[in-house]
């Protein structure tokens, strides 16, 4: 037991600087700075810059693109691309859609999916939860029926709602769960389609969430023509399919790394502002306790997260385990956010959205957007089952209860 | 970076669980502390000479099996399991801590003893008004000529009645609280002039008022530098809580476990109360608390022998470690209903243990303070 790094790997973190040093793009780095909502093409760039040097997929097996990395390289990976503020890779393709590819779908499928994911030419967006089916997914209701069309070739029609489809509004894909048997259990009569989101019959309309942000969508699906060959895996047994991709989404979602910058950043905050009696406001008792056992918390989700990593690495899979890094992942993010805003104190008031254009600011510029930032973030012990969800997850396949 | 245990540490720890599981189970261990001398000698002699763990952080030119923190912990964590209160956190790490890390004169004798399960060592540092302060010392060590005299009260020196040697901390110059001026002594328990009253703790240990009037100490009772003793206390003491959390991960297991085990055969309303949502959840985060533990005592263990992060790794697993004993202890007895409340069951006899664990070598106050200090600069 040790936490050495080896000459190599401290040779590869190098490396790693270096290359973010002199390839991350600059105009990306400027939108980032100026705080508004990016372009799809801006979210693309640092991607494609990735994937022309063979670092966009770490998680992916190696045949099929992937690093091949060490789990302390790809510690070390996510430590530095977090301290220089990189821009996540969106992970619905990556880290969500492909592993499902690669472990259910044809080598067909793989062959027509996987490049346009690797190369950020085919942007995909999830059609998983509905008005009526949150929590309860395998309660979904959007309806698939088989039908022969009039070129002799079989098609599914599909009808319902799909919600919560985060940037959607750029989707070209989306990989969808729908109902394919409305007689079976809902587990069992669910099939995972993939869908043109051009096709038409496919309506996407903004849901605007309550710190203003347009992030998520309503997806409508009204007679939409889906080749059976777009469906991954066997009819009715996508459910299988939808529970590999939720255990790939809780691991990556812990969030070590950016935690750990934004904890400098609210430390950098909270020794810039003053306390009411004139001190840094972190060197007041109660503000610092909670930085303080933050920290501590967060200390013991990063050797949380390396121990399952090491798990990992000896063969396991993410197993359900991976739900104790979403639950804390998630609560400490949202601890670091409600200390930035509760560190500003007025300055978490002002609201600029109609005016950010100007590049007007009221108060210190670390103060924009501390609200905003909260509000969303609300969001985290909401997503990817919700965090009493992981607790029923534990609860049943860790625990045997 | 490795977080797996070598094959001499893998077999430590089955030797240890294999050998407490034959001859430490919880009625003999009930049987042993209710009644005098509280301890098995017996079981002592056996850690030295059958199982060498008296052994397992020396260096093998003094006789150990040359590890380290690590062997510290597996051992510590699989004590936990068993509620072991014979006295190798006391002899071991911290008796054993002072002479590897002072370079004392008759260290290799002394550690020689501990090994063979002869010298057996308590930590008196602890005061009636001294609280977590390791510098807040009545007891004074006044030079005589080439030896010292040593006169005051140490408080709840745990493991005293068993012990043969004390490690005594004391002050040699400076005011009240001041960080000079501390000395460390080791001190016969038979020396003239000590005595002690003995009594049982609430967790089924054993622990002594030690009181020193007049005691004449030779020149060689004086452990690390005269008057700037205090980093070295700092040191062995930051070991113990890192050992003192590897037996809370063992104690938190056996509570955790416990309660999923009770939930699954305990009835009520006519189903098992496992599947009630609210104790399921309550379980589960009574697992997180458990991982986490473990996750900070591996942390603690590996960081313990950096002196550069030493005391703040020790201070951030000892918070850990202090808040999961008292939400899994709480919740154990809880969720156990009436049954917990009751001695009968072992239970709640682990939480009792992980109580006295919450506050071992400073609250969870003492070190967030601590911890806050180094990691955020000072405070107002």
């Amino acid at each position: 037991m040790n936490l050495d790094f080896t000459p190599e790997e401290n040779a590869f973190r190098e490396e790693v600087r270096a290359f973010i040093r002199d390839n991350y793009p600059a105009e990306l780095r400027k939108a980032q700075d100026e705080g508004r909502p990016l372009t799809k093409t801006e979210y693309l760039l640092w991607h494609k810059v990735l994937a022309k040097k063979g670092w966009v997929a770490p998680g992916w097996p190696k045949e099929l693109g992937g690093t091949g990395w060490t789990p302390t390289q790809k510690y070390i990976w996510s430590e530095e691309t977090a301290k220089a503020d990189c821009l996540p890779t969106l992970p619905f393709g990556l880290s969500m859609l492909a592993p499902v590819l690669y472990t259910f779908g044809t080598d067909e499928q793989k062959q027509k999916f996987l490049p346009g994911i690797y190369n950020g030419d085919v942007w995909w967006c999830q059609g998983y939860s509905e008005p009526g089916a949150g929590s309860d997914l395998a309660s979904l209701k959007t309806r698939a029926e088989r039908v022969k069309g009039d070129d002799g070739k079989e098609y599914y029609i599909v009808n319902g709602q799909k919600t919560w489809t985060t940037l959607g509004q750029h989707a070209d894909w989306g990989f969808f769960l729908v109902r394919t048997d409305p007689d079976a259990k809902p587990q069992s009569g669910i099939s995972f389609l993939l869908i043109d989101m051009k096709t038409p019959g496919i309506t996407v309309r903004p849901i605007i969430t309550l710190e203003g942000g347009h992030e998520v969508n309503d997806v409508f699906l009204d007679n939409v023509k889906v080749p059976v060959e777009n469906r991954i895996f066997h009819e009715n047994q996508g459910w299988t399919c939808a529970k590999a991709l939720l255990a790939h989404e809780r691991t990556g979602i812990a969030g070590v790394a950016r935690s750990k910058r934004n904890l400098e950043k609210l430390r950098t905050i909270a020794n810039t502002e003053r306390s009411d009696t004139g001190s840094a406001l972190l060197a007041d008792a109660f503000f610092r306790r909670k930085v303080a056992e933050l920290e501590i918390d967060l200390t013991a989700l990063e050797f949380t997260e390396l121990r399952t990593l090491a798990g990992e690495s000896s063969g396991k899979g993410p197993g359900p385990e991976s739900s104790i890094l979403k639950i804390k992942g998630t609560e400490i993010q949202q601890r670091l956010q409600e200390l930035a805003l509760e560190a500003v104190g007025h300055y978490g008031a002002p609201f600029l959205r109609d005016i950010a254009a100007s590049n007007e600011t009221v108060g210190p510029d670390y103060a924009d957007g501390s609200a905003g930032e909260m509000f969303n973030g609300r969001k985290t012990s909401i997503y990817g089952g919700s965090n009493e969800i992981q607790r029923n997850i534990i609860s049943k396949m860790v625990l045997g209860l | 970076m490795d977080f797996s245990f070598t094959e001499e540490q893998s077999m430590l720890r089955d030797t240890v669980a294999a050998y407490l599981a034959d001859h430490y189970d919880f009625d003999k261990r009930r049987a042993v502390v209710t009644k005098e001398p509280g301890w098995r000698p017996d079981v002592w002699k056996a850690f030295a000479e059958e199982l060498g763990i008296l052994g397992a952080p020396f260096s093998e030119d003094l006789g150990g099996l040359g590890g380290g923190a690590i062997e510290n912990m597996i051992v510590m964590e699989e004590f936990g399991k068993a509620l072991v209160v014979e006295p190798y956190l006391g002899t071991v790490v911290i008796g054993g801590g002072f002479l590897k890390h002072s370079g004392h004169a008759g260290a290799a004798d002394l550690i020689g003893g501990i090994i063979g399960g002869q010298n057996i060592f308590a930590f008196a540092y602890a005061e009636p008004k001294g609280r977590y302060n390791l510098a807040a010392l009545e007891t004074t060590a006044k030079k005589d000529g080439a030896g010292w005299v040593l006169n005051g009260h140490k408080a709840v020196v745990i493991g005293a009645p068993f012990a043969t040697h004390l490690i005594v901390t004391a002050r040699t110059s400076g005011g009240p609280r001041d960080a000079n001026g501390v000395s460390v002594f080791i001190v016969e328990k038979g020396a003239k002039g000590v005595t002690t009253r003995d009594y049982p703790t609430v967790d089924g240990n054993r622990a002594s008022e030690v009181y020193f009037e007049n005691v004449s100490l030779g020149a060689d009772a004086l452990v690390g530098p005269a008057d700037g003793g205090l980093p070295l206390v700092e040191k062995v003491v930051d070991e113990a809580i890192v050992a003192t959390c590897a037996e809370a991960c063992g104690v938190l297991r056996r509570l955790q476990e416990g309660t999923v085990e009770y939930t699954k055969q305990r009835k009520q309303f006519g189903v098992p109360i496992s599947s009630f949502q609210v104790l399921q959840h309550r379980m589960v985060d009574m697992f997180i608390n458990l991982e986490q533990s473990i996750s900070m005592t591996y942390m603690a263990t590996i960081k313990v022998t950096d002196d550069a992060e030493r005391a703040k790794a020790a201070s951030a697993a000892k918070v850990q470690i202090g808040k999961a004993c008292k939400f899994v202890g709480q919740n154990a007895i809880q969720l156990h209903g009436g049954m917990g409340m009751t001695d009968e069951m072992a239970i709640g006899h682990y939480f009792k243990r992980a109580t006295m664990i919450e506050s071992a070598f400073g609250s969870v106050d003492h070190h967030l303070a601590r911890y806050e200090g180094l990691s955020l600069g000072k405070a107002a």
